[in-house]
């Protein structure tokens, strides 16, 4: 019996996990929030609607616009019209198929549901046409470059219309390559192959399986014991290890977004201090703080340096503000000029290892050119509230970063943005920035973020340290992956060897 | 027994009460703003304000507390403001993880602590007891989220032998449901153990040496016999307390070892609706943890009675 025992024993803890050959594991670092797209509002949720809705159009690794649910689109009418022609049949996941109509209700839905975050993507859109069958045409109230960018996010991806009406979250019905399955909160989402899918032929797996493992070095431990396929957002602590791991695929990005000092210049009490009020002692911070060093120290060469809060890959991203070398001595002149010789000010951060890591450095970088910070590790909700409120003098935070530069700039330092936390208010910014928002054309736009970059670098609200990195890991079995700065994982194309 | 049943139901309902009260005011008192996290990083001011009239956040406290508990009595626990999902299912789907990995855990814990207690109380002060104690004393003090991981690089990564994290229904694949739940309840039970252990060593040593087992021994019967059937009896009435203390602080969840180990159980689910100001399923969930703990003591209670024959024609 006892032998029976241990027999049946060793057999149960040595039987070979013997996953489902053609699943596809994807270890995320967080569990997303509501899978209905236009009431979503996590980064991480947009990587499972990647592969389960499809949207109007993508983008490629570049950035470029390319047709997905659209084949082509123009514009018209002094660009106040917005025409798609859509792709003939495509299908919704219950079968239903994608066509004008269907276009329509999805972005009527998206402007007008009350609680959808897409709302102010598409406010600009007065009405949708529905042409014939397959063409679209949006009517805007005014111009709008950041449209197609909006399009090719959440705000155009297309949810069956039958399913409207019930419980779109827990049971999303899209177009994309895989439909949904079953989710357990904080343990996994699951999602099948679409076999009507129109590109169902370039992708290669049964299943999806995303699974949010929060702490990076357990998500890592996961991908080398092969119980996951891939993971993102690799902690660069782990980064050296990774590079040295044959076994392993290291496909780190530079994404779209930033992380950055944001500084409270106009909210009341807490921004009346030299900091807040005098753009000398801004200019002071920004020439003690070595982005190179919080690179090289912290980011393991994965938090390219910014000075700007759009991406290098951006056309928008401009060579007359390359990134400000650290000089103390130069950052004491410009303190003396302001007639303080030291600072002191609190920077927030919302706490873990790596913030930690880098606010500690530019703790101890900004001392020996006259600064004293003390450092205030917080709990990132409560940050968000104490800036919305005006109760900081400066945080450390980023941004997760958008295709359209409008989406990097406008709301953050705009008079009336809503996430404007410097409470900065400039109205030539403000007139430049509106301007840049309704023009399509990109020399023209380039110049008009030019000059709006040439009064916000001077003056400081928000200091960029480091574009935000996407680094992927990738088993050695997968093939055909290519990391895109929008952080997402398109799999189309992606095999695995087994 | 029936009448002790019913009056521990009764008491519990003042507790409980008590209890919800406190969470709910301890989370209004909690900085940040759920509408922040839950409105994106755009915070759309429209949204905000419709969100704030559907979730009844500008309520007074008094309002909002009565609302909710008027809905907890007709069974409706909320929505997750996070993901939209009623907190009864929440709890439906989580119950079973915290569950299995708390009886798992209490279960070895058993099986090690008690066996190493009666061990070195027989044996006290010889090599043995001094290996047991030392032993017991790292079981408590290495940090359980440090050895969940050195596990996981060890038997997972370097052996591949287990999984090294998530969570498998038994109902799908039992053998790779206890083979997942195996490291992480061996973690949580090193610290149970030793407590388990600590606790049986002394009281085996006070029954030990009590006259009944002296006479024991004088009429000739076997050390076997002395030590399972007189002395552990006896020894066992605080060591029913401590379990089931233990086993219901288990079904909180284990914060550290579920997020290493990366288990759906309701120690992720606390920690993720806290960060989020998720306030219902962290007002959920701390009343289904209150009522488990509530019903442990009086299991405990339940099983003195069982084991001591003595209480059960109290004078």
């Amino acid at each position: 019996m006892r032998t029976l025992f241990a027999t049946v024993l060793t057999g149960a803890l040595l039987a070979a996990s013997s996953a489902w050959a053609q699943d596809f594991r994807i270890g995320l670092q967080e569990d997303p929030d509501l899978l209905d797209p236009h009431r979503a509002r996590t980064f991480v949720g947009r990587i499972v609607f990647t592969s389960l809705c499809d949207k109007l159009i993508d983008v490629d690794a570049k950035l470029n616009f390319v047709p997905e649910l659209a084949s082509e689109w123009a514009w018209s009418d002094e660009n106040k019209t917005l025409t798609f022609k859509l792709v003939e049949g495509a299908l919704f996941h219950d079968g239903t198929p994608f066509n004008a109509e269907a276009a329509k209700a999805n972005i009527d839905r998206a402007r007008t549901l009350q609680d959808s975050l897409r709302k102010s993507e598409l406010a600009s859109v007065e009405s949708v046409e529905v042409v014939d069958e397959f063409t679209v045409a949006l009517h805007l109230s005014k111009p709008d470059a950041t449209l197609l960018a909006q399009l090719s996010d959440r705000a155009g991806m297309m949810l069956s219309p039958a399913t409207f009406d019930g419980d779109v979250a827990a049971n999303p019905v899209c177009s994309g390559p895989y439909k949904f399955a079953s989710r357990v909160q904080n343990d996994r989402i699951v999602l099948e192959k679409f076999a009507d899918h129109r590109d169902a032929g370039a992708h290669h797996f049964d299943r999806l399986v995303f699974l949010p493992i929060p702490d990076s070095t357990v998500r890592l431990a996961n991908l080398r014991a092969g119980d996951l396929d891939m993971l993102e957002r690799l902690n660069p602590s782990d980064a050296e290890s990774v590079r040295g791991d044959a076994a392993l695929q290291f496909m780190p990005v530079a994404g779209l977004g930033y992380q950055g000092i944001t500084i409270n210049t106009g909210g009341g009490e807490r921004s009346e201090n030299p900091l807040g009020q005098d753009k000398r002692v801004r200019q002071a911070f920004q020439l003690a703080i070595g982005r190179d060093v919080i690179n090289d120290v912290v980011g393991q060469k994965l938090f390219e340096p910014a000075q700007q809060p759009f991406p290098a890959a951006s056309p928008y991203n401009s060579p007359s503000f390359p990134v400000v070398q650290r000089d103390p001595e130069a950052a004491k002149a410009l303190l003396a000029e302001a007639g303080v010789e030291r600072v002191s000010f609190e920077l927030s951060f919302g706490n873990n290892t790596t913030t930690q890591a880098i606010n500690e450095l530019i703790q101890a970088m900004a001392a020996e050119a006259g600064f004293d910070i003390s450092l205030r590790p917080t709990e990132f909700a409560a940050m968000q509230q104490d800036m919305k409120s005006g109760n900081y003098q400066a945080s450390q935070i980023g941004w997760s970063g958008r295709v359209d530069p409008d989406g990097n700039l406008h709301q953050f330092v705009t008079c009336e943005g809503a996430l404007n936390d410097s409470k900065y208010c400039n109205e030539e910014v403000d007139r430049l920035l509106n301007a840049a928002r309704v023009t399509p054309d990109v020399g023209e736009r380039q110049a008009l973020y030019e000059d709006a970059q040439k009064i916000l670098q001077d003056e400081l609200p928000i200091i960029y340290i480091y574009h935000q990195p996407w680094p992927f890991v990738l088993s050695g079995a997968v093939s055909g992956f290519t990391a895109y700065p929008d952080g997402m994982v398109r799999l189309k194309g992606v095999q695995l060897s087994k | 027994m029936l009448k002790l049943t019913l009056r521990r139901l009764l008491v519990a309902i003042p507790t409980l009460i008590l209890v919800s009260l406190i969470v709910f005011s301890l989370q209004k008192l909690l900085p940040g703003d759920p509408l922040l996290t839950m409105a994106g990083e755009e915070r759309d001011p429209e949204v905000l304000a419709f969100l704030r009239e559907k979730y009844r956040l500008d309520d007074p406290f008094h309002v909002q507390y009565l609302a909710w508990l008027g809905n907890v009595l007709t069974g409706d626990f909320g929505r997750s403001l996070r993901t939209g999902v009623p907190v009864s299912t929440l709890i439906a789907q989580k119950l079973p993880v915290t569950l299995q990995l708390a009886v798992m855990a209490i279960v070895l814990a058993l099986l090690i602590g008690i066996p190493a207690g009666i061990l070195s109380a027989v044996k006290k002060g010889t090599a043995t007891d001094y290996a047991a104690n030392v032993v017991a004393l790292s079981g408590v003090s290495i940090p359980n989220f440090w050895l969940g991981i050195i596990l996981i690089m060890v038997v997972s990564v370097q052996w591949q032998l287990l999984p090294a994290s998530g969570y498998v229904p038994p109902t799908e694949n039992f053998l790779q449901s206890l083979r997942t739940m195996l490291m992480p309840s061996f973690v949580l039970a090193t610290a149970l153990a030793a407590y388990l252990m600590r606790h049986t060593r002394s009281a085996m040593l006070g029954v030990l040496s009590s006259d009944y087992i002296r006479t024991a021994k004088a009429k000739g019967l076997l050390p076997k016999t002395v030590i399972l059937k007189h002395a552990l009896r006896n020894a066992l009435m605080p060591i029913v307390t401590l379990t089931t203390l233990l086993f219901g602080e288990l079904l909180a969840g284990a914060v550290l070892t579920e997020q290493v180990f990366t288990i759906p159980g309701f120690g992720k689910l606390i920690v993720d609706a806290v960060f989020t100001r998720d306030y219902a399923v962290v007002q959920g969930v701390v009343l289904c943890t209150a009522v488990g703990f509530i019903f442990m003591n009086l299991v405990a209670d339940l099983l003195y009675v069982v084991i001591n024959p003595r209480l059960r024609h109290p004078q």
